[in-house]
């Protein structure tokens, strides 16, 4: 068989998203915003094909080493896709209420959708920094999405002009590395840099510009400042896209870069990434403490969930990196709920409403909501038995069993400090005076979504974490 | 048969505590009263069998407890007589006032609740001296102190009930935490709990010293102190008395049952328990001879000045407690047993009787508003007049019996310490007569005052404000119509189930002292009906009956001059008490305040008790709290503030942080470099 043909068998998902985006435009091109439903579902069935491609597809290196599918990027693949196939549905109310009912949306996110994926499977820097900016450009204009408001095309000029600046740090530190160790590919890279090369001054300070440029894409501090603008300024569907896709294929990418590339630096990126995680998780929690708006308490949240789940990635081990992908993936259900709670407040009107207090004695006028969002905040508190505690407890498990005992207790620390806004939360729906009643829910969908990201965080989640944690232990695997 | 007789009390309990509203009154009320007659019937075949059969004694093991290291404890329940006698007095004294709790609660609104503590303390009451190791007992020690607690407590809207129980329990705590100590000791002197090797190995540890702070100290006298204690605060004795009174708030149903007949006994039944352990130390003895005698010297002269009918009563009981602990230190064992057996008839009589009196007199309970009743509830006149009369030990009466017993024997011991309590005891068996007949005199003779209480008062008003519409009309014709002082009031007989227990509790109290006496403390009959489950000294019982006749008539003869001095003072001079307080006005006061006891605890123990508090509150407030939980709180929040500062909004900020934060952390990684 040719090479190439051999390896666009391999880039089976990649081709799928491709030819599926491509197809959509044309259809919403010339089918107009009426399309929007149809095109979502299609969209919806399109990441289905290649979430099935990713999963079962053969596992090699293509393209002469600029691409590689192994387990790794099979598992956050599965999860990529996942949660796109999530965001474009639960969009779907928002977009028509909003009447900006505009077909680009499903397509601009399966574009971004191959960016990520494209990024989970780089084994090369400019693979890494084609699917990073595909997937940056998409994003930069799904944050712009409703133009006609100032909030959210101030949000995706903030995020482009930010965006950009990381992404300029980061070819910088590529090109630096390039310089100094000689390649791009990363196998080379490794192998190349547990040599002296791996000493020089100039791949050390390489490493600290594309670890900058990486940390931006997942909002860890101090690369966070847009997260929480943003978030608010953006669509809230946007914004729960945001939170929860884009996160676990840059963190993936990171994973990759720091274990794969980078393997023989572990000393200096680690003191990096600890601090960081350090930083992140006190500063998500800290900061989460004043917001009043539930969309920026949100991307708190996501940036102290980010600080968690780089202490599994400090730790460096096959523990440490199946905590980050388990981490990944009960943090995406998390947040996905939320925001899509938070779609569901929406005043008398069908406005949407982001305040904490409008949230005040919600378990009154409606219960089911307020049942399924106050477990969804005891998970993300991590309060045992629910799911969120157990991927905490995996990565800070991770931790001690690597001697980093700072890192654990500073994040149980910050733990207990986030578990103050998380319950505060809980606090306002059912035990404050009741505010203004919303609207009716307007989508069975969403209603349905809620109720399985419930399901999954209560108790009964934890039948999930046996093939879980298997799964994210095998691609764990596939680094090391 | 002894689990059943031991655990029907708590099934009815649990039934009755947590069935509660769910059930209802009446099966509530079955429930407990009819375990309570099972458990009755059950005890008298046991002390018949046991006691007066001379069966021998036997151990039931009901379950392991606790098994650590050379620490054993099992939940075993040990049968002998003296587990017998009190089984007897314990289970028909409650069986007694479960039924007359029936009429006396019968307003209440709470019946399940009461009647569940009842059941409950009587079974912790029966874990106590069913006991076969210390730690047991001690869980029955704490279990009656627990429902003595909830049972003084049980009308917890009133303030002042809810502090007598607080009162009670932390009193309680002082003695127990002697009595912990002193099983802690015992346990660490004969490695073990159980009772029957301590019990058997005592005689040897006699004399035996420790070495403490380079002194040298008698190692059963510090245990055996240590235990005294725990009896101590149990039995309210002298130093720790000052609850008991002020218990008198709860019901009086469970002040006959818990502060006279059985739960203020145990510290006389562990002190008999434990009667070889305190053989061995004789200073022990001397100690437990001089605060009893105290105990009953000051509590008689004490309830002479009292007016409410209960705390008479409740000063008698801490009297009478007194006596029994100086006959034990005179090591008359068998007549303190003797007369804990016949009190709890004939102080369960008179704690019956004034709840009776109470009863119709609508919750008045001070003397000073009775008067002249004997016309009205001539049934409960007579039960009251028959405790008194066993109480001031009236010939052949239970009481004449018991304290004659008690008297000799310590006449006979001839120790210095023991001829004391004789005098002592002597003077006090003078002033129980008199604070007796006083109460008699001024709640059944003399002339109604009823007409001013308040309670009687509020009865009328609320009896008859709405019969008629014209409310004052209908009064002023029954002030007119009414015998004077009555205030137009008729207090009424109680129901059946009041009376009855009355006339049973009447018969023992007359028969149980001449049907008992040679079993208890004869020199034949008591080392035989005792059988070594108690220390009976034979050759006391057998002095008792040699000694001079003078001693034998003093209680008699003084019994008589107080009954005369209260007609005296009561009924034929009835002005004489106001001359004589007006003429003694220290020594009224030093009465009336009960020798200063209540105000001197305050000064030394609860005043500072609040200081220190009050320091570690605002210690703690300004020292832990400001730089612990509120000093991380105060951090956590000014961090809030600040991340919100950064948090501008402005893009070129934004830009700033991360290229602050990219220079830091390649100035961090390139240390080493920079540093050579």
């Amino acid at each position: 068989m040719h090479p190439t043909f051999a390896s666009i068998q391999i880039a089976a998902p990649e081709l799928v998203l491709t030819i599926g985006s491509l197809l959509t435009l044309m259809l919403g091109v010339f089918r107009g915003d009426r399309s929007l439903v149809p095109l979502t579902w299609v969209c919806v069935l399109i990441f289905g094909i290649a979430g099935v491609a990713a999963a079962t597809g053969d596992q090699a290196a293509a393209f002469g080493g600029l691409y590689v599918a192994d387990g790794f990027s099979a598992y956050l693949k599965v999860m990529i896709l996942a949660a796109a196939a999530v965001s474009a549905v639960l969009a779907l109310p928002y977009l028509q209420h909003a009447a900006t009912g505009r077909f680009e949306y499903p397509v601009l996110l399966m574009l971004a959708t191959l960016g990520m994926c494209m990024m989970v499977s780089a084994n090369d820097m400019l693979t890494l920094y084609i699917g990073l900016e595909l997937l940056s450009l998409a994003s930069y204009t799904l944050a712009a999405f409703h133009r006609n408001e100032a909030r959210s095309s101030e949000a995706g000029l903030k995020y482009f002009i930010l965006g950009a600046l990381a992404s300029g740090i980061l070819l910088y530190g590529i090109s630096l590395v390039y310089g100094f160790g000689g390649s791009t590919n990363f196998e080379t890279l490794s192998a190349t840099l547990r040599g002296p090369a791996g000493q020089s001054t100039g791949v050390v300070f390489g490493l600290v510009f594309i670890l900058a440029g990486l940390m931006f894409k997942i909002s860890a501090v101090p690369f966070h400042m847009w997260t929480p603008d943003v978030y608010e300024g953006a669509p809230t569907p946007v914004a729960a896209f945001f939170s929860a896709a884009p996160k676990a294929a840059a963190m993936g990418l990171l994973v990759r870069v720091c274990v794969e590339a980078f393997g023989g630096m572990t000393f200096d990126w680690r003191q990096i990434v600890s601090v960081v995680a350090i930083a992140s998780m006190l500063l998500g929690a800290v900061g989460a403490i004043g917001q009043t708006n539930i969309k920026r308490l949100l991307a708190y949240s996501s940036i102290a969930n980010v600080g968690f789940a780089l202490i599994g990635l400090a730790a460096g081990t096959v523990e440490g990196i199946s905590g980050v992908l388990f981490y990944m993936a009960v943090y995406l259900v998390m947040t996905l709920g939320a925001f899509v709670c938070v779609l569901q407040m929406r005043d008398a009107d069908g406005k949407p409403v982001e305040t904490l207090s409008s949230l005040n004695g919600l378990s009154r006028s409606r219960k089911g909501l307020a049942a399924a969002l106050a477990v969804l905040m005891f998970s993300l508190a991590g309060i045992p038995p629910l799911l969120g505690f157990w991927p905490k407890f995996a990565v800070f498990t991770a931790a001690i069993d690597t001697q980093l005992y700072l890192l654990a207790v500073i994040g149980v620390v910050a733990s207990v400090i986030g578990a103050y806004y998380y319950l505060r939360v809980v606090k306002a729906m059912y035990f404050d005076e009741p505010a203004p009643a919303f609207a009716a829910s307007d989508s069975r969908v969403n209603a349905g979504l809620i109720g399985i990201a419930a399901l999954f965080c209560s108790p009964l989640g934890m039948l999930a974490i046996t093939p879980l944690v298997g799964a994210a232990r095998v691609a764990a695997r596939a680094l090391f | 048969m002894i689990q059943l007789l031991v655990f029907l009390p708590l099934a009815a309990a649990l039934i009755a505590g947590l069935g509660n509203r769910l059930i209802g009154n009446l099966p509530a009320k079955l429930v407990t009263t009819a375990a309570l007659f099972v458990s009755a019937a059950l005890s008298w075949t046991i002390f018949l069998d046991i006691g007066l059969a001379h069966g021998a004694g036997y151990s039931v093991r009901v379950l392991e407890w606790i098994v650590s290291g050379d620490m054993r404890v099992d939940w075993a329940f040990r049968v002998d007589t003296l587990t017998a006698v009190m089984l007897v007095v314990i289970t028909s004294v409650s069986a007694l006032v479960h039924l007359y709790s029936w009429g006396y609660m019968d307003e209440d609104p709470d019946q399940p609740r009461f009647f569940a503590y009842l059941s409950l303390f009587t079974f912790a009451m029966l874990m106590l001296v069913t006991a076969d190791n210390l730690v047991q007992m001690f869980f029955g020690w704490e279990g009656v102190g627990l429902a003595s607690y909830l049972l003084i407590g049980f009308w917890y809207k009133k303030p002042s009930a809810n502090a007598a129980a607080i009162k009670a329990f932390v009193v309680n705590r002082v003695g127990d935490f002697g009595f912990s100590l002193g099983i802690f000791a015992t346990f660490v002197v004969f490695g073990t709990v159980q009772l029957t090797p301590i019990l058997a190995g005592s005689a040897a540890m006699a004399g035996a010293t420790f070495n403490f702070l380079g002194a040298q100290f008698d190692v059963m006298t510090t245990l055996c102190l240590l235990l005294f204690v725990g009896a101590m605060g149990k039995s309210a004795q002298l130093g720790l008395h000052t609850w008991l009174p002020d218990a008198m708030e709860g019901p009086t149903p469970v002040s006959a049952l818990i502060h006279a007949a059985t739960m203020v006994t145990a510290g006389v039944f562990m002190v008999v328990r434990l009667s070889p352990m305190f053989e061995a130390a004789p200073d022990a003895l001397t100690v437990v001879t001089y605060v009893g005698a105290a105990t009953a010297l000051f509590a008689a002269t004490v309830a002479c000045v009292q007016t409410d009918i209960k705390r008479v009563i409740a000063y008698s009981t801490c009297s009478q407690l007194g006596y029994m602990f100086f006959a034990a230190g005179s090591g008359a064992f068998g007549a303190a047993m003797f007369h804990l057996f016949t009190h709890a008839f004939f102080k369960a009589l008179l704690f019956l009787g004034a709840g009776a009196v109470i009863h119709s007199m609508h919750h008045e309970q001070d003397m000073r508003f009775y008067g002249g009743l004997r016309k009205s509830i001539p049934i409960t006149f007579a039960a009251m007049t028959i405790g008194t009369l066993s109480l001031t030990g009236f010939f052949f009466t239970s009481g004449y019996y018991s304290k004659d017993g008690i008297l000799e024997a310590a006449f006979a011991n001839g120790s210095e310490a023991s001829m004391v309590a004789f005098f002592v005891g002597a003077l006090v068996a003078l002033l129980t007569s008199f604070y007796s007949w006083r109460l008699v005199f001024l709640t059944f003779f003399g002339e109604a005052r009823w007409g001013a209480s308040e309670h009687v008062q509020h009865a009328l008003h609320h009896d008859h404000g709405h019969d008629t519409e014209d409310t004052t009309d209908s009064d002023h014709a029954h002030h007119a119509s009414a015998p004077a002082g009555t205030g137009g009031y008729h207090p009424h007989e109680s129901p059946w189930t009041m009376l009855a227990p009355l006339v049973v509790l009447s018969i023992g109290a007359l028969a149980a002292g001449f049907v008992f006496h040679e079993a208890f403390i004869g020199a034949e009959g008591g080392t035989v009906f005792w059988n070594g489950s108690a220390v009976f000294r034979e050759p006391l019982a057998e002095a008792m009956h040699h000694v001079p006749a003078w001693v034998v008539w003093t209680p008699g003869a003084v019994m008589l001059i107080g009954f005369a001095i209260a007609y005296w003072a009561y009924m034929a001079s009835p002005t004489l008490p106001a001359r004589f307080v007006a003429g003694n006005r220290g020594l009224y006061a030093f009465l009336t305040h009960k020798w200063f006891f209540d105000e001197l605890y305050n000064a030394i123990f609860v005043k500072p008790a609040f200081a220190f508090g009050r320091l570690f509150w605002r210690g703690d407030g300004r020292v832990i709290d400001r730089f612990g939980a509120d000093g991380a709180a105060a951090l956590v929040s000014a961090s809030s503030g600040a991340a919100k500062r950064f948090q501008s909004g402005a893009v070129y900020a934004y830009a700033l942080v991360m290229l602050i934060g990219l220079a830091a952390a390649a100035t961090w990684v390139l240390r080493p470099a920079l540093l050579g």
